[in-house]
């Protein structure tokens, strides 16, 4: 094996210095140190893993040579998304999030790491003004996760153990559900959605719904892509048996779409990937929960809080743990769930790009999404054999469209796509098969109307 | 302007080198063989921690040495003296008077030195409401209202006045069973419980810091207790704050220093006595013992619970004991076990060994249990 | 070699900053997004119209307008009044240390290679993406012993989390849950490992430590019984004190019919040194965000890799990357899987970092991370007993601890009144990272837990030792000074620590705030 003088993030693998230190401990070797590990309980030999490639370029061009075996959605033109979705990140998103203060901070304190709090305070609330909440965590993994603890929250706030999970969800975020849930309520029951509409169906939640009900979750815009105008009625219905309504939602239609307090919700969910932190393959997401100011439900809230206060200093703002005790780091099993490294640059690069857009550009990234999606779902629909929308219901940045009278299968026409360099929409034939042949197509302030009428004619192609 | 009551037990601790188990009773004869009072030197010791108040204080206090020449040996000011004792010459009497009389003047706390004795007295003359805190110096010390030592009451006393330390606990004032001392054995009583500060572990690391909520690890405890209890099985519930939430949950009467009996979630006793306990057992239905930590010494069984005597504990069986604290409680205890002292050898040794303690709903701790 | 420097002088930037929402002026805009075409909003028509008008947004968001450089401007304020472990000496978090997390591979977290990937994306287009899982599987796989690694854990509690769920389904399928429900863990095991098989349903019973600072085998004999579902142990604990019983732990809870499960947030020091497999677990995790170099992000996203051996396979969660000779692929195929833990395949973005990072080790250097961690951590402690007396190790005397101590300082707290935390909040002020004392309840009077990872210099250990023993001088001097610490810090110590567990004072949002606080 070849070796450096010393490895340059290793600082004391230099011999000399090694050598200095072992000396000053009084030992000859590490072995001297590793020898109290029972023999049998040692690895033999010689770790079979890779050579080093100790040059930073030869490490990033070998990197390079195989991330260069993908295909982007900057080489391609992608209109995935049902989960994750590709919006622009703003220079300056970036360039805060890859400050190595921030990246590289540990949780801290807030003395010295101040701005930190500062930054995830100002997140929360700039998130809570889009969703017209009060208190909202730093970011759990991602929106499935957090849609289950909502259903947890619900579930010890109300003392009962069942939930309903209503309309078009990703099949993604409802295992996600399912898993994490599991212990406080096993009893998780599916309301259909409409076939025309792809809304909730009431009829089905109301032969549902009973006094055993934790939480009723849906979401807005459901997986579909399709909005919800029925919160109220929901609301007010889950609300009469005394259940808990927990929305989903995608953070970037609130500049248009009224915010799930407006009709009801008592906790709201969601994912802060949108709000420009790049995809990486699915590694972008961040699941943000918010509430009312009420401490019934403040005290259920399995994430780390922040709030303003006051220091010492006067006119100086200092930061704290609300509520620290709800947390397992304080409380261990007894508390409301496991706490640990979770999203919080993701929510902190959300911020930053909240700040930047403010309530205008908010407002115009949703108009624009509206439009896109009206425009592309009304081309698609214009050719021939295939139904777009397929839901009569109106679209924010997502829509299905159905294949079934082409006689071709999603599959077949997403790789004919990969040769116009286009990323058809997801295929939603497995998760939902009374959809037939359709794919749930996504298009947002990335796509141009060329972008769109490209696909329109790659797809008339395909289909012909 | 914070206000701080102050006791002087000034015969507190004279016992304790003549090799006596106390003071109380025996005063005269301490001071004819010549022993010095330990509190006025310890009260000194706690009081010059308030000194970072400075004036921001008023000290109301007992004439001389009942409080106000430690007072101002400890270089307090805005000192107010109320009512009267004869000097050289004072009693539990006086320090009943005292407390009754310092706690009428909406104190923020009170502090106190002396042994069990005084803090009984103290007890029995002040309302639950009022925060209070010894200062040890007596003799015995089985009650947990004293500080680990006079320093360190005088550390809490400050950060309670200062505002550091925010929180209130309930803690045991406990002293000899007189009754059980005439019998030859030496035995503490849980007379009851007062109100001190909650000293904090003052962390707010996110990593893992704060502490967990002790109200919230009693209630969790409780419901475990309360959801893992038998159809047909009888239930003995010791003294104490702990089991108290579990009896208040059951319904009302259930008492605070007392041994209740619980069967199918109703009372069937209250307050029993061990002849009661073991007719009880009589009946032949299966039972089992739920009991909490007295006191800061880690005891189980044998003090303030002597209801659940020897004879009772081996016909329920260890395995059907169930041991609860809070895990701030356990951990009080660093690497100390759990006692027990039934007065009865063979049972002690029984119970020796690793127990398992229910600390909170999902979880409990194993712990050793030591004679 | 370089000076030891104690940063006397040192002093945080302190920006004063106000809150994002005061610097708000209306009009003003940082980014302006692409405006749909004309012909396209002609051919649809306005925006609102497209959406019922129960539903449509009437209020604008209250967000803050700002100019784009005072959005920059703000953030960089709000980042220099943060103490990242890349610009200090974060010996600190003892049990978590970061180590040196390198630039390169921030570079490469954002090629558009791995940031505009799509996770549906046609697997013929997401080769390159997915040979990294797998290749980085297969490191993984080599460095515990164990048979196949999921990725998609976003944390280490979140690892743990699944093993517990994994644990939970292969106690169903055996027909035993319910019956089997106990987990077994000890005091000085990371409290994730008793809060995450709490979440997944579990009961746990926690054993004390012995005088080897690790339960005594007896403890397990008392604890194990027919109800044990498994263990969740962690070796070395927080204490660095490696169990040197471990192996015959896991057969005792074998035996009773309990899985094993090994939590490696401490793997740092085991590199090539000792494996999951030979002490028999089932399963492990390793801490990616720790022991494979990638950022913590102030919590997240990090990675905890899920290490299981043959007979758990079938229960992890889909997908799973597989390689058939030829092609990469992801298999959702798994009837007996417990489902998803996370969406998609979990945070590909630190994957690559952690990828980049043992690449840049490789096997000529990952066995010398452990070795020099040892020496590290043992230089540490001989030097910081020898300058201050004060401080204590409990447990286990005589035996050298692995990677990191629990320290103590009852010493110094019954002789000044000044505990850990007041030294912890002092140190803040010599421009070092505040240090992590441990977890509560404080088994260890006035613990502080120092992991002085390999990527430290022996300079740097030693200016830590000495800014201790100034702070111990200045405890002794003036306990009040230390106590009102810190004073160079961006902030100070809060003044109304009530005000956070208040409902009428907390404030979670500016929104909230100006309700509570800024009553008109």
């Amino acid at each position: 094996m070849t070796k450096l003088s010393s490895h340059p993030y290793i600082p004391n693998s230099a011999r000399e210095i090694k050598e200095q230190m072992l000396k000053e401990i009084g030992i000859n070797n590490a072995e001297d140190i590793f020898g109290q590990i029972p023999e049998h309980l040692r690895f033999k030999g010689e770790l079979k893993i890779p050579n080093g490639i100790f040059s930073e370029y030869q490490l990033l061009r070998h990197i390079k040579g195989l991330l260069d075996k993908n295909k982007n959605c900057e080489e391609y033109i992608s209109f995935l998304g049902g989960g994750c979705w590709q919006h622009y990140t703003p220079a300056v998103v970036k360039t805060i999030m890859q400050r190595d203060e921030f990246l590289t901070a540990y949780v801290g304190e807030a003395f010295a790491d101040h701005g930190k709090f500062q930054a995830q305070f100002e997140y929360a609330s700039m998130l809570g003004e889009l969703l017209e909440m009060d208190a909202v965590n730093t970011p759990t993994y991602d929106w499935g996760i957090a849609a289950g603890t909502t259903v947890r929250m619900s579930a010890r706030i109300t003392g009962r153990s069942e939930a309903l999970i209503c309309g078009a969800v990703s099949p993604e975020r409802l295992a996600c559900i399912k898993t994490f849930a599991f212990s406080t309520v096993p009893d998780i029951q599916l309301v259909g959605f409409d076939p025309d509409t792809g809304l909730i169906d009431i009829d089905d939640l109301k032969r549902k719904m009973s006094d055993k009900v934790a939480c009723v979750y849906f979401e807005n815009p459901n997986f579909f892509g399709v909005i919800e105008t029925q919160g109220e009625e929901i609301a007010k219905l889950a609300h009469e048996y005394g259940a808990i309504v927990s929305v989903g939602v995608d953070p970037i239609s609130l500049g248009v779409l009224e915010p799930p307090a407006r009709y009801g919700a008592d906790i709201a969910c969601g994912d802060v990937q949108p709000l420009g932190i790049p995809m990486g393959f699915g590694g972008g997401l961040g699941g943000f929960i918010a509430t009312h100011d009420d401490p019934k439900f403040v005290a259920e809230f399995p994430s780390l809080l922040f709030g303003l206060t006051t220091t010492v200093e006067s006119g100086e703002y200092g930061f704290g743990e609300v509520l620290f005790e709800r947390t397992s780091y304080a409380s261990r099993d007894k508390a409301k769930d496991f706490l640990g490294t979770m999203a919080q640059l993701h929510g902190i690069g959300a911020g930053v790009y909240m700040a930047l857009l403010g309530p205008q550009g908010m407002q115009e990234i949703g108009e624009g999404c509206l439009q896109r999606a009206a425009y592309a779902a009304k081309v698609l629909g214009q050719i021939k054999g295939i139904k777009s929308p397929h839901f009569k219901g109106a679209h924010f940045k997502e829509f299905v469209v159905n294949f079934d009278e082409t006689g071709k299968t999603v599959k077949e026409i997403n790789k004919k796509l990969l040769d116009y360099k286009v990323f058809g929409g997801y295929d939603l034939s497995q998760g939902f098969p009374q959809l037939g042949q359709s794919a749930l197509y996504c298009v947002t302030e990335v796509h141009t109307k060329q972008d769109i009428d490209n696909l329109a004619r790659a797809l008339t192609e395909i289909v012909a | 302007m914070k206000k701080v009551g102050l006791i002087v037990n000034p015969i507190a601790g004279m016992g304790g080198k003549l090799g006596y188990k106390g003071t109380d009773g025996i005063v005269d004869l301490c001071k004819e063989s010549g022993a010095v009072p330990e509190s006025p030197r310890r009260a000194i010791e706690a009081l010059k921690k308030l000194s970072p108040l400075k004036d921001e204080h008023e000290i109301i206090t007992c004439p001389s040495e009942m409080g106000e020449s430690e007072a101002r040996a400890a270089g307090l000011e805005n000192i107010k003296v109320v009512g009267t004792i004869v000097p050289g010459n004072t009693t539990s009497e006086d320090t009943k008077r005292a407390a009754a009389l310092i706690s009428d003047h909406d104190i923020d706390i009170l502090l106190f030195a002396g042994g069990d004795g005084t803090a009984r007295d103290v007890y029995s003359a002040i309302d639950g409401k009022v925060v209070v805190l010894g200062i040890p110096s007596g003799v015995k010390i089985h009650s947990a209202v004293y500080a680990v030592n006079p320093k360190r009451a005088g550390e809490v006393a400050y950060g309670y006045l200062a505002g550091k330390i925010r929180k209130t606990k309930q803690a045991e004032v406990m002293d000899i069973d007189e009754e059980a001392f005439r019998n030859g054995r030496v035995t503490a009583r849980l007379f009851g419980y007062m109100t001190v500060p909650d000293e904090p572990v003052f962390v707010q690391s996110a990593k893992a810091g704060g502490r967990g909520s002790e109200e919230v690890d009693v209630e969790n405890i409780a419901f475990r207790v309360l959801d893992e209890m038998k159809q047909g099985w009888i239930y003995i519930l010791g003294p104490g704050t702990t089991t108290k939430v579990i009896k208040d949950k059951i319904g009302e009467g259930g008492t605070l220093l007392g041994v209740d009996v619980v069967l199918d979630r109703k009372f069937i006793g209250y307050d029993v006595n061990e002849k009661h306990l073991l007719d009880i057992l009589d009946t032949g239905k299966p039972a089992a013992i739920v009991v909490t930590i007295i006191g800061g010494q880690g005891l189980i069984f044998g003090r303030g619970n002597q209801q659940i005597s020897a004879d009772v504990i081996k016909r329920v069986g260890r395995e059907n004991i169930i041991v609860i604290a809070t895990k701030n409680k356990l951990a009080g205890l660093g690497n100390k076990p759990l006692l027990v002292d039934t007065g009865d050898e063979e049972t002690d040794r029984m119970l020796e060994g690793y127990i398992r303690v229910t600390t909170g709903y999902h979880e409990q701790r194993l712990w050793k249990v030591s004679q | 070699m370089g000076i030891v420097k104690v940063r006397k002088n040192f002093h945080q930037a302190r920006w004063d900053e106000p809150i994002i929402f005061e610097l708000s002026t209306p009009g003003l805009r940082g980014v302006v997004p692409p405006p749909p075409e004309k012909e396209l909003q002609e051919a649809v028509g306005d925006a609102e119209k497209l959406i019922p008008s129960s539903i449509r947004r009437k209020t604008p968001p209250g967000l803050p307008e700002l100019d784009q450089k005072s959005v920059l401007a703000h953030y960089l304020h709000l980042a220099q009044e943060t103490l990242g472990a890349n610009l200090c000496n974060d010996i600190s978090e003892g049990t978590c240390t970061m180590k040196y997390n390198p630039r390169i591979n921030e570079e490469i977290a954002y090629l558009p290679g791995i940031a505009a990937l799509h996770p549906w994306q046609d697997e013929d287009t997401i080769q390159g993406i997915l040979q990294i899982y797998y290749e980085f599987e297969q490191i993984l796989k080599e460095v515990s012993g164990m048979d196949k690694f999921l990725l998609h854990p976003q944390g280490g509690a979140h690892a743990v989390f699944t093993a517990a769920c994994i644990m939970r389904a292969y106690h169903i399928e055996h027909g035993n849950w319910g019956k089997k429900d106990e987990i077994i863990s000890a005091a000085f095991t990371h409290p994730c490992d008793h809060a995450s098989p709490a979440t997944a349903g579990f009961k746990l019973i926690i054993l004390p430590p012995g005088p080897d600072g690790y339960p005594p085998l007896e403890a397990f004999e008392e604890a194990i019984s027919e109800r044990t579902a498994g263990l969740f142990i962690t070796n070395p604990e927080d204490t660095g004190i490696y169990n040197l019983n471990i192996d015959k732990i896991v057969k005792m809870v074998h035996d009773a019919g309990g899985l094993c499960f090994y939590d490696q947030a401490n793997a740092n020091v085991l590199l090539g040194i000792a494996r999951a497999r030979e002490a028999g677990f089932d399963m492990c995790h390793f801490n990616i965000h720790k022991t494979f170099g990638t950022p913590h992000g102030c919590s997240g996203p990090g990675l905890g890799a899920l290490g299981v051996r043959e007979h758990l396979i079938k229960y992890l969660p889909v997908p799973t990357v597989e390689y058939d000779g030829s092609k990469y692929y992801l298999d959702y195929n798994r009837p007996q899987s417990i489902g998803k833990v996370r969406q998609f395949v979990g945070p590909a973005t630190v994957l690559i970092r952690a990828y980049a990072w043992v690449m840049a080790v490789g096997k000529e250097y990952l066995r010398e991370v452990s070795e020099i961690s040892t020496i590290n951590h043992n230089y540490l402690q001989k030097k910081l007993l020898e300058r201050i007396p004060e401080l204590e190790v409990p447990y286990a005397e005589g035996r050298f601890r692995l990677e990191e101590a629990r320290y103590s300082w009852r010493k110094l707290t019954e002789e000044t009144g000044v505990g850990t935390d007041d030294v912890m909040r002092r140190i803040g002020d010599y421009g070092i990272q505040h240090y992590w004392s441990s977890h509560h309840p404080w088994v260890v009077p006035e613990p502080m837990t120092l992991e002085p990872c390999e990527t430290y210099r022996k300079e740097d250990l030693d200016e830590y030792v000495e800014a201790l023993a100034q702070i111990v001088e200045e405890a002794k001097k003036d306990p009040e000074f230390v106590k009102n610490a810190p004073y160079k810090c961006a902030s100070h110590k809060r003044d109304d620590e009530a005000s956070l567990d208040d409902p009428n004072k907390w404030a979670l949002t500016w929104r909230a705030y100006l309700k509570k606080h800024k009553k008109a």
